[in-house]
């Protein structure tokens, strides 16, 4: 029951997010370090998540079936397949890799 | 011009359905951390930003608390504000259209709107990416969600693979110049080293903190992402889309005399 008050509010402070956007003044867009920090937080973001999502498990870093998954998605990526393949690629190298054993 | 003769149209139609597909992992993924099917629903239709969405699972997933997941998923929208920024500036909606526009911003919205040379094509391309993306990203997230629930443990399916093969897609796009692949080397580094120290979900937002001081201090302008989540063509989007317009034209453009519409 906890969960559903941040569901709620994550979803209210995503549409608070977008929508200040549309209310500030056009100006302030050409502030080329705001626009630089928002460049460098986004990759950071995403960065930090593809991390925590190979090898995060609660407090401990561990090296399982998700690093054969990114692996996998980065060679996809090299041979630029499209978005869907990439995330299809790293679901079937980490399910592989489980059956085979590992992680 | 007929409907799905504008570029941005055709644009944005196969960004919905390469996104709208995508929202079947995110389904699965959200039941499996243990959201409930209607907690996963209402992050896609009112949270509405797949990034955020897959932030606030890990964190669960990961057994981060509800704050932690609210907090990665708040910062990484942030980026939807910026976009917000610049589609007021280049579409100017009035009144209701300004809150039904801020809902539907997202990279996919933005990036087929402001890849178009034209305010017709740019409006057209927001709202085609925009309502598309919207209605394919509910019905296949309440897909995966049921789905997800049937196959018993997600990992045996590589569900959390698919998950880590997202992020790294989303990421890549970003990374075409040196000072973005560094920021996102520092992000990398920081996280590893803070996820046996610090409770789950915090570390992304120590990498975000640290990318963002960066960026404050940053010379050159960092790209803002602009570029796609899902790239429509297998080219890099963001480069080339110019020479994809400027081929469309001809076409658009002989029907129009032909009809004598223009």
């Amino acid at each position: 029951m906890n969960l559903w008050i941040w569901v709620l509010v994550a979803c209210l402070l995503s549409f608070a997010t977008k929508l200040l956007g549309y209310l500030v003044p056009a100006k302030l867009m050409k502030n080329r370090r705001m626009s630089s920090v928002a460049g460098a937080l986004t990759i950071g973001l995403l960065a930090a998540l593809t991390v925590v999502n190979t090898v995060a498990s609660a407090q401990t870093v561990v090296f399982d079936a998700r690093l054969g998954a990114l692996a996998a998605a980065a060679v996809a990526l090299v041979l630029r397949a499209p978005f869907l393949v990439v995330v299809i690629v790293g679901a079937v190298a980490a399910a592989l890799l489980r059956q085979a054993g590992w992680g | 011009m007929t409907f799905l003769q504008s570029p941005a149209v055709r644009v944005g139609l196969s960004i919905s359905v390469a996104t709208g597909l995508y929202a079947i992992s995110f389904g699965a993924l959200a039941v499996a951390s243990g959201l409930t099917f209607w907690q996963t629903m209402v992050l896609s239709l009112l949270l509405f930003s797949g990034g955020s969405q897959f932030a606030f699972v890990g964190v669960i997933a990961g057994g981060g608390t509800g704050f932690a997941a609210m907090s990665a998923a708040t910062l990484l929208g942030i980026r939807n504000g910026v976009y917000g920024i610049q589609l007021n500036a280049l579409l100017e909606p009035r009144r209701w259209r300004k809150l039904v526009m801020a809902h539907l911003t997202i990279d996919e919205s933005t990036a087929t709107a402001t890849g178009q040379t034209d305010a017709g094509e740019q409006r057209r391309g927001f709202w085609t990416a925009g309502v598309g993306v919207f209605l394919l990203w509910n019905i296949f997230t309440a897909l995966g969600a049921v789905i997800g629930d049937a196959v018993g443990d997600p990992k045996q399916w590589g569900l959390d693979g698919a998950a880590v093969a997202a992020f790294l897609g989303l990421l890549w796009p970003r990374l075409k110049a040196f000072q973005p692949a560094a920021i996102a080397v520092v992000s990398a580094l920081v996280t590893v080293l803070t996820i046996p120290v610090l409770p789950p979900g915090l570390p992304i937002l120590a990498a975000g903190l640290v990318a963002g001081v960066i960026g404050w201090f940053q010379r050159e302008r960092i790209p803002e992402g602009m570029a796609p989540d899902i790239e429509p063509y297998p080219e890099p989007y963001s480069e080339h889309d110019g020479e994809h317009f400027k081929a469309a034209t001809p076409d658009g453009g002989s029907t129009h005399k032909g009809r004598g519409t223009q």
